[in-house]
């Protein structure tokens, strides 16, 4: 009589899976640590030094950030404090945030720690997507800090009565219902004019991650619907 | 409850799991109806119940419906499996109670409260504020203790009875079910850092435990619904395993694509997701398999009636196999590579996939587990079909499938022209979002919603009242 086969055996399968889940397991966690480290907040030293980080720290509110394309990267990529015209960041150009740009690395976490609960405590992520996480009831934040729309060129700066893009982008979040973008309109949340600063800062910072390319061309495409 | 079958306390503690979870189920479609709603009339309870709320309660009362069923179909399963009473079931039901109490709090205060000021006692009692588990942290604690004692339950009874295959991977499934929990519960001012182990929670279960849970229930069902063979069955479960939490715990990487994370990512994300469906479609070979090869050994017996002791059940257990392949597996992989994922990333493409791939993979099976306990509760012996049953199976099914079709159309729109024409600003969103076949897309969504409660009221009067009906043999 033949041998029965490993095949059908059960006990071969139960190890299998056992061995399997153990290996994808470990390989998962090893990564973690990789990816912890590389996703771990910079701090105004690297910022100064020049360091490229994946999530820069909180004092990058101090600087100017756009979004850019890098021959190297073959996406876009968050360019802080000007580009050295390959893509790369030189953490040089300051831009002012709400009349300054030397907030200290103390001043600068302490207004991220407060958007960043904001966030969370008006529910943002129920209607919006955040890193393209959320809701789908309104737009992306992920960039939102660097919609033109909040530009000088921008609607929302004359909607509000305001002369830089973080004031015009506080007053819509405090009284979000005066000024209707669309038949959809983001609801009064309570939003205090410090909360506002905090989720301003919140946003800027989001706008300052290396987030391999996503959204592509944001804020590249003007007028191209219907051929405009 | 009057002529109760059931002798045991477990299956006892599972029909009103069941009970709360059906409950459950119909607030997920209402509060579901009121977002579909205000897809088409923004107005509709502007500033009283706002789309983020009621879409916090949609997406909440579907995870906890679905955990109630699941422990509900533990506690039913134990001691058909190990042979004995559930160990510690009194403890078990004081918990429940617990829990319960505890939910309604929850949702008194999402929807009385609402928001909070930015500050830690809004994220400690009225809303963490991160989707699908938005639950504040003293409710965090609370499911904590639920789900110690839930797999406190299931190991005593466990090790002390009999352990067949589907017990021991219950076992290993519900530790790693409760502890990846924790995953969820901390603050981070990094967002990147915060998604990173929010996924733990969200990916880790929908896409690798529940999965498994998945597998083990078809597994019972099987068994004990058409008499499949105990070994066939549990190896069939045991390679299933292998292939969810082969290709599931890596796959987690396709939500690292853009979240602040490494670029090696992407292809690790890429590639065990796409291996994803492939265990969907062993599971629903093996249901339909097992099926057949059940049902031809007893026609050659000259046995021409049907194996199946509970049609309603079976039926959605069937589904299940099916919607699983279809909702997690196709419609998964549709926008699971980086280079399409870029694109799609947070449009309705994702609801879309979200819609049909919970309904297809967890309620069926769940609402099966359902339809088990009504029989066993009512000492039947051959369940079957009514025309509630029928309509309630036939109008959830078409409502779901259509409600996906129109946001996979919606998610088209939104890819093409707020995506890749318009570059993703707040002026591309809308464009894409006042575009005619985005806004018909969300009115087919509204009505085949309705189509879904509609359905859902014929099965609820068939779950409480089918358990009386003369047709069924006893």
């Amino acid at each position: 009589m033949a041998n029965k086969s490993v095949w059908s055996d059960n006990r071969f399968w139960r190890r299998s899976a056992t061995w399997v889940t153990g290996f994808a397991s470990i390989l998962l966690i090893w990564l973690t640590f990789d990816t912890s480290a590389q996703i771990a907040m910079g701090n105004d030293q690297d910022l100064k030094n020049g360091v490229t980080k994946r999530v820069p720290g909180p004092t990058v509110i101090n600087y100017k950030i756009t979004y850019e394309m890098s021959a190297k990267r073959g996406h876009e990529v968050p360019i802080i404090g000007g580009n050295d015209g390959k893509g790369n960041s030189l953490f040089q150009q300051k831009e002012k945030f709400f009349g300054r740009d030397d907030y200290s690395e103390e001043e600068a976490a302490s207004l991220l720690h407060l958007g960043k609960l904001g966030s969370q405590a008006k529910n943002c992520m129920d209607c919006h997507t955040l890193l393209g996480n959320g809701a789908y009831y309104a737009p992306d934040l992920t960039k939102a800090w660097l919609d033109p729309a909040w530009g000088p060129n921008g609607a929302m700066q004359a909607l509000t009565g305001k002369n830089t893009k973080e004031e015009a982008m506080a007053e819509f979040l405090q009284h979000p219902d005066q000024y209707p973008t669309h038949a959809r309109m983001m609801p009064d949340l309570g939003i205090t004019a410090k909360e506002a600063k905090g989720l301003v800062a919140f946003l800027k910072h989001m706008s300052s991650i290396d987030t391999n390319g996503f959204p592509r061309n944001f804020g590249h495409m003007q007028g191209a619907i219907n051929g405009k | 409850m009057a002529n109760n079958h059931l002798t045991s306390e477990s299956k006892q503690l599972a029909t009103w799991y069941f009970t709360f979870a059906a409950i459950l189920f119909g607030a997920q479609l209402l509060f579901g109806l009121v977002a579909a709603i205000q897809y088409v009339m923004p107005g509709f309870l502007y500033g009283i119940l706002d789309f983020s709320i009621a879409r916090i309660l949609h997406i909440n009362a579907l995870v906890v419906w679905m955990v109630f069923a699941m422990f509900g179909s533990v506690y039913w399963l134990l001691p058909d499996e190990t042979g004995i009473e559930t160990i510690g079931i009194k403890i078990g039901k004081l918990i429940y109670w617990v829990f319960v109490a505890a939910i309604v709090v929850v949702v008194l205060v999402y929807l009385l409260i609402q928001v909070g000021p930015a500050d830690a006692t809004t994220i400690w009692f009225i809303t963490e504020g991160r989707e699908y588990i938005e639950a504040p942290r003293w409710a965090d604690w609370g499911i904590v203790v639920v789900a110690l004692t839930f797999v406190a339950n299931l190991f005593l009874t466990g090790m002390k009875g009999k352990q067949t295959g589907i017990v021991t991977v219950l076992m290993a499934d519900m530790i790693a079910f409760a502890g990846l929990y924790l995953a969820g519960m901390f603050f981070t001012d990094n967002i990147s850092v915060d998604q990173y182990w929010w996924w733990w929670v969200i990916h880790l279960w929908v896409e690798a435990t529940w999965e498994v849970f998945v597998g083990a229930i078809a597994a019972y069902g099987l068994i004990t619904m058409i008499g499949a063979h105990r070994k066939v069955v549990e190896m069939w479960l045991w390679i299933e395993v292998a292939m969810l939490f082969g290709s599931g715990i890596l796959g987690l990487g396709h939500h690292y694509f853009w979240i602040g994370t490494p670029e090696y990512w992407w292809e690790i994300g890429a590639l065990f997701s796409a291996l994803e469906p492939l265990p969907l479609v062993a599971m629903f070979i093996h249901v339909l398999y097992d099926w057949g090869k059940t049902q031809g050994a007893e026609e050659e017996k000259g046995n021409e009636a049907s194996v199946i002791n509970n049609k309603p059940a079976f039926t959605w257990f069937v589904l299940n196999a099916f919607g699983n392949f279809l909702g997690a597996g196709i419609w998964g992989f549709f926008h699971t590579l980086p280079q399409v994922n870029l694109y799609t990333h947070g449009t309705q493409f994702t609801s879309a996939h979200g819609h049909l791939a919970f309904f297809g993979a967890y309620a069926t099976i769940l609402v099966g587990m359902m339809y088990i306990a009504v029989q066993g509760t009512n000492g039947i012996k051959i369940m079957k079909h009514t025309k509630a049953s029928i309509w309630g199976v036939s109008m959830i099914t078409s409502g779901v499938v259509g409600m996906t079709v129109a946001l996979t159309i919606a998610g088209y729109v939104q890819v093409l022209v707020s995506r890749a024409q318009m570059g993703a600003t707040w002026a591309a969103y809308f464009d894409g979002q006042s575009g005619m076949w985005f806004v018909q897309a969300m009115d087919w969504r509204l009505i085949m919603g309705a189509v879904t409660f509609l359905g859902f009221l014929f099965l609820a009067k068939d779950l409480l009242t089918t358990g009386k009906n003369p047709v069924h043999e006893r």
